[in-house]
């Protein structure tokens, strides 16, 4: 038995909808991770989670059509990304109010659609898929348009690299240093809509706000620099990504006949992550001044 | 005037859902001149300068800067900034923001660029906490920091709003001095805004005054005195001249302050 065996379960790479699962999740972690460092910087993680929520609404919509998934995600984060920077509350609290709205609205239509789904009797499985993900069922034939999306983010981002930074130091700052921020804050927002829906399309729309924030907050812990922010998000969300993959795959083999959710392991190795950052970060406390009795 | 102004301000007007803030505003900013703007809470400081900066629409005037000068020509420290304790900047990164934050693109690093961020944290007195997280810093070293970004691209208007507040007074007359010969050294022209003139009296050359949406320019030393200033507070007082520097004190208890007093007695805590 070679070594790498003891890790890497035999068959593992041989298996299309393994190697489908590891390529789009990938580029999901990739750049919910690159997109999700932003996200925290400016204080916008409930946004995001919003987002994927209401694009699982596309999601949805995609399954009673028949239509790729990733498109019904792409096509409704997207419009609600535009709508909310459109509507630019400055306001934090109005910001989150609004966004509450719309994630209601959102997910209504949602359960609407898979309702109707399950009524036709064909999708029973569209629900689970839609809202938490089922990554060995991704069709191979989107793997170039989730590539073509995760490029897409990438190069959007660092585009706006540093008015970004800028912005999310003080819009003010930016603004008077003359930033474009509403222009920033809208390109920002739609690389957040790409990465939510390719997010959904693996970890499940609900889960999505897992693969964004976590690598992300967890990086944002130690790092004390942006690029190595970035670098330190992008390789714990693709580290737990095919982590996750490999244990669920092997979880085949714990539990005859059926194995566990994929996400599961996603979202359980990026919470060790983060448990594991605060340690990095902590340092023996100094103890407590005493006060003279 | 040998220089041309830095800044001209002509006949601005603002008003926030019709309420004026500011009415008629005029005065001039020389090149590489000092220039403080002085006036109590709500009297339209932090909107002034805003206007300046064109983060503020005015109802009607003009604001000039001097000539091929746009927006990014000026420096701007803002009033009230929090500054999250996670964000990943670094002293370092927030100063080179200054120099090409506004640019589309990856950061590309260039030995030019961190000389220049190095020459601007040394004349702050930032290297101390140049790589620690500027959201970690106190208000005082966040101050420095923010004045060198401000300053890095050497504009030729450097505006600050309220760089004072928060400072001790040691911080302060660091800071005052500091912001002094930075504008020698570059030949900036700087306007900055404190409700209180003391710690800027040996300093500065012309004060603008703002009241009731009105302002007053003038020289330092025609307005730094006992009639003009007790015209503009609306009360007595006297500009006094100890150990060589000049001091604005109030002779008495400004009339609110005492008519406060009567309607609201303070009481001396009671000690068991
Ligand atoms: N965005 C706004 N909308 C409505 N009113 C505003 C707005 N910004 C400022 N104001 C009002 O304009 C007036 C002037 O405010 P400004 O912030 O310019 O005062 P300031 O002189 O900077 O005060 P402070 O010393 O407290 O900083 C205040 O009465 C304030 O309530
Ligand atoms: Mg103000």
């Amino acid at each position: 038995m070679y070594p790498l065996e003891l890790i890497v379960p035999p068959g593992f790479l041989a298996n299309e909808p393994v190697r489908t699962a590891l390529i789009v999740g990938a580029g999901a972690a990739i750049v919910s991770a690159v997109v999700g460092v932003f996200t925290v910087m400016r204080g916008q993680s409930f946004a995001g989670h919003a987002l994927a929520d209401v694009s699982s609404a596309g999601g949805s919509a995609a399954f009673l059509l028949g239509i790729s998934p990733l498109l019904g995600f792409l096509g409704v984060a997207a419009l609600a990304a535009g709508a909310m920077e459109w509507a630019d509350v400055r306001d934090a609290r109005e910001r989150d109010l609004v966004t509450g709205v719309m994630l209601g609205v959102g997910l209504g239509v949602t359960a609407l659609l898979l309702y109707l789904g399950t009524i036709q009797g064909s999708t029973s499985g569209a629900a689970i898929a839609v809202l938490f993900g089922s990554m060995f069922t991704i069709p191979a034939s989107i793997v170039p348009l989730a590539i073509g999306v995760a490029g897409v983010a990438l190069v959007a981002i660092a585009v706006i690299y540093r008015p970004l930074l800028l912005s999310s130091l003080s819009a003010d700052l930016a603004q008077a240093r003359g930033a474009r921020v509403r222009r920033t804050g809208l390109v920002h927002a739609l690389a957040l809509a790409l990465a939510v829906s390719l997010a959904a399309m693996t970890v499940g729309a609900i889960l999505s706000t897992a693969l964004l924030i976590g690598p992300a907050a967890a990086a944002l812990r130690f790092a004390d620099r942006p690029g190595r922010a970035l670098a330190w998000a992008v390789a714990i969300g693709w580290a737990a990504t095919w982590g996750g993959i490999l244990l669920a795959y092997d979880s085949f083999y714990w539990t005859p006949g059926h194995g566990w959710p994929v996400s599961f392991f996603i979202v359980a190795l990026i919470f060790i992550a983060y448990l594991l950052a605060g340690l990095a970060r902590w340092r023996p406390r100094q103890p407590a001044l005493r006060r003279p009795a | 005037m040998t220089e041309p102004a830095a800044l001209s301000v002509h006949s601005l007007s603002v008003s926030f859902s019709g309420r004026p803030i500011l009415k008629d505003v005029q005065f001039e900013v020389a090149g590489g001149e000092f220039c403080a703007l002085i006036g109590a809470n709500g009297s339209g400081k932090t909107t002034l300068l805003k206007a300046i900066l064109g983060l503020v629409r005015p109802q009607s005037g003009e604001v000039r800067i001097e000539a091929g000068a746009g927006v990014a020509r000026i420096g701007y420290v803002p009033q009230k900034i929090s500054i999250d304790p996670y964000l990943p900047l670094r002293s370092r990164d927030v100063v080179a923001l200054g120099l090409d934050g506004a640019r589309w693109g990856w950061l590309r690093r260039s030995a030019a660029r961190e000389a220049r961020v190095q020459e601007m944290l040394e004349a702050v007195g930032a290297v101390d906490f140049a790589d620690r997280r500027v959201g970690q810093l106190s208000g005082g070293q966040q101050q420095r920091v923010l004045i060198a970004h401000a300053l890095v691209r050497r504009p030729r208007l450097l505006l600050l709003d309220e760089p004072l507040a928060n400072l001790d007074v040691r911080s302060t007359a660091e800071i005052v001095a500091l912001l002094r010969r930075l504008s020698v050294q570059y030949r900036t022209a700087v306007l900055l805004s404190a409700h209180d003139m003391n710690p800027l009296l040996p300093v500065i050359d012309r004060i603008v005054y703002l009241a009731s949406c009105c302002a007053v320019s003038g020289k330092a030393d025609e307005v730094i005195r006992t009639e003009v200033l007790s015209r503009l507070y609306g009360y007595h007082v006297d500009v006094v001249r100890v150990h060589g520097r000049v001091v604005v004190i109030a002779a008495h208890e400004p009339e609110e302050i005492r008519a406060a007093l009567a309607r609201d007695p303070v009481h001396t805590a009671q000690v068991p």
